[in-house]
């Protein structure tokens, strides 16, 4: 049996944070899957442990939970989610649910909205000239969309991204991230406990969709505030950094942001690159059902695995300069929404997000100019920046 | 292994050597064939791993879920009756020879 390579490392520090990429390389350097003393848990940071993980749901499962806590033999922070934290046949169902509240039709029915509203974003911005791209772009584009087509109330929204960053915070050790983060939290799940009911959500979003299927019998009423709550959980935060993500990348490289202005039918691809590129959602554990070979090692039952996507999405086995962003990229296989049955349900939503913006850049501005420091903000889970000063001139 | 046979718009044939239980999209990815995207990587989503199935070989296959059916009306390129989702298709040893043409547009 291979020996397992022991790495003395946080990949939950802020000195990681600041700069995972050479950390990356030495995780996928050490061999196919590393110990990390620090937390007691295993990762996989090569492409094709990744994908082999992510795509065991039965060996590798999510019931036990997807952070470092195991379920097993801690309580869960919150009620446990009934599709993120759970495994086939149970999760089938509950994903079925969203497939349908969140499918390709009903994606045709929010676009011409989504794509207008990134227009007049855009040349709101372009009024000003100078704006954070974070808040004024990749936040308020996001806000502006994603809460009515859930159906939420207007008033108390400024809890959603306080809740998502509790949520991904959770997913980490129990450092001051996320210590801080549910000490803090009290206010945002009242909020959202409330606004996951039937009578607070408007008729026709995805939260009136989600209480429709109870009536049908797909789930009970019961389990219908908690798909609406995965939705609440994971639909902003991952699309804020995804756009943020993605802006960062035009911003830094002119020369892609010009291919994409020469054909702006390439803005869904360069949307994908950047989330490949950046990978807002940085990492996912799993935890293994019994014992398992993972690149010629033998690992335990019961133990945590930390998958870590980003280095995935940049593992040069897999990709070719993955260090490039690359709006013509041949990007199909990352992992940056992970992969099989657990890949994120949202991924229609988040495209469609990501590219409307990306077309109306590509549309109406000819320049993207850094002006200030891009300051960074740390979570366990997401990978984005706090502000990105810019200057964009029209086209 | 089965063969499966990529036939592409301009007509060229690309035999991959599949894994039995592995779907034909995930052949297509595994061996970068142009044509599949696949965005959704399976989870009958996105409607971008569309193929027309070779006439003769569509018998051959399991019937299609109302799902799948729903999600080819949203294809970029034209609907046909031989009109498949990949990713919904399973390789089985029966499946040795399979010919599936790729779309013109897949988005």
């Amino acid at each position: 049996m291979t020996q397992i390579p022991t790495l003395d490392l946080d990949p939950f520090s802020i000195e990681f944070f600041e700069n995972p990429h050479p950390v990356h390389e030495v995780l996928r350097e050490a061999g196919p899957v590393v110990r990390l003393d620090k937390w007691n848990v295993y990762g996989v940071a090569r492409y094709a442990e990744v994908h082999a993980v992510l795509n065991d749901p039965l060996t590798f499962c999510s019931s036990r939970g997807v952070g470092l806590s195991d379920f097993a033999k801690e309580k869960a922070w919150r009620p446990q989610s009934i599709i993120l934290e759970a495994d086939p046949p149970e999760h089938t169902r509950t994903r079925a649910v969203l497939n349908r509240v969140l499918s390709p039709t009903v994606m045709k029915q929010l676009r011409g909205g989504f794509v207008a509203a990134a227009e007049a974003r855009v040349d709101e911005l372009l009024s000003k000239g100078s704006f954070d791209a974070i808040a004024d772009l990749a936040e308020a584009y996001p806000l502006s969309v994603f809460p009515d087509a859930l159906g939420l109330k207007p008033e108390g929204r400024e809890n959603l991204l306080p809740y998502a960053g509790l949520v991904f915070n959770s997913f980490g050790p129990p450092n001051q991230l996320r210590q801080d983060a549910i000490a803090r939290s009290a206010p945002h799940q009242a909020y959202v406990a409330a606004q996951c009911q039937r009578e607070n959500l408007a008729p026709g979003g995805f939260g009136a969709c989600i209480h429709a299927q109870a009536d049908s019998g797909d789930i009970t009423p019961a389990e219908a505030p908690l798909l609406v709550r995965s939705l609440l959980s994971a639909g902003l935060d991952t699309t804020v950094n995804g756009i943020g993500a993605a802006v960062y990348c035009l911003a830094r490289f002119p020369e892609q942001f010009a291919k994409l202005r020469s054909d702006p039918t390439l803005a869904r691809n360069a949307f994908e690159e950047a989330v490949r590129f950046e990978s807002p959602v940085q990492t996912f554990f799993r935890t293994t059902t019994r014992e398992v070979e993972i690149g010629g090692a033998r690992i335990g039952e019961g133990e945590k695995i930390l998958m870590f996507l980003a280095a995935a999405n940049r593992d040069p086995r897999r990709w070719d300069n993955p260090d490039q962003y690359d709006v013509t990229r041949r990007t199909s296989g990352h992992v940056g929404y992970g992969s099989g049955v657990h890949m994120c349900v949202g991924q229609l939503v988040a495209r469609l997000e990501g590219e409307s913006v990306l077309a109306a850049l590509a549309k109406r501005v000819a320049t993207i100019e850094i002006t200030g420091p891009a300051t960074r903000r740390f979570n366990n889970t997401l990978r984005g920046l706090e502000s990105l000063p810019v200057t964009i001139k029209a086209a | 292994m089965p063969i499966i046979n990529f036939v592409h718009p301009d007509k060229r044939s690309e035999p991959i050597k599949a894994t039995v239980g592995d779907s034909v999209m995930q052949v297509a990815t595994g061996h970068g064939i142009d044509g599949i995207v696949a965005e959704c990587g399976g989870n009958a989503m996105c409607a971008t791993c569309h193929v027309y199935v070779d006439e003769d070989w569509l018998p051959r296959l399991a019937a299609m879920s109302d799902e799948e059916n729903e999600l080819l009306d949203g294809v970029a390129a034209e609907r046909e009756k031989n009109s498949r989702l990949s990713c919904q298709i399973k390789v089985t040893p029966d499946l040795d020879g399979l010919v599936v043409r790729l779309p013109e547009r897949q988005i």
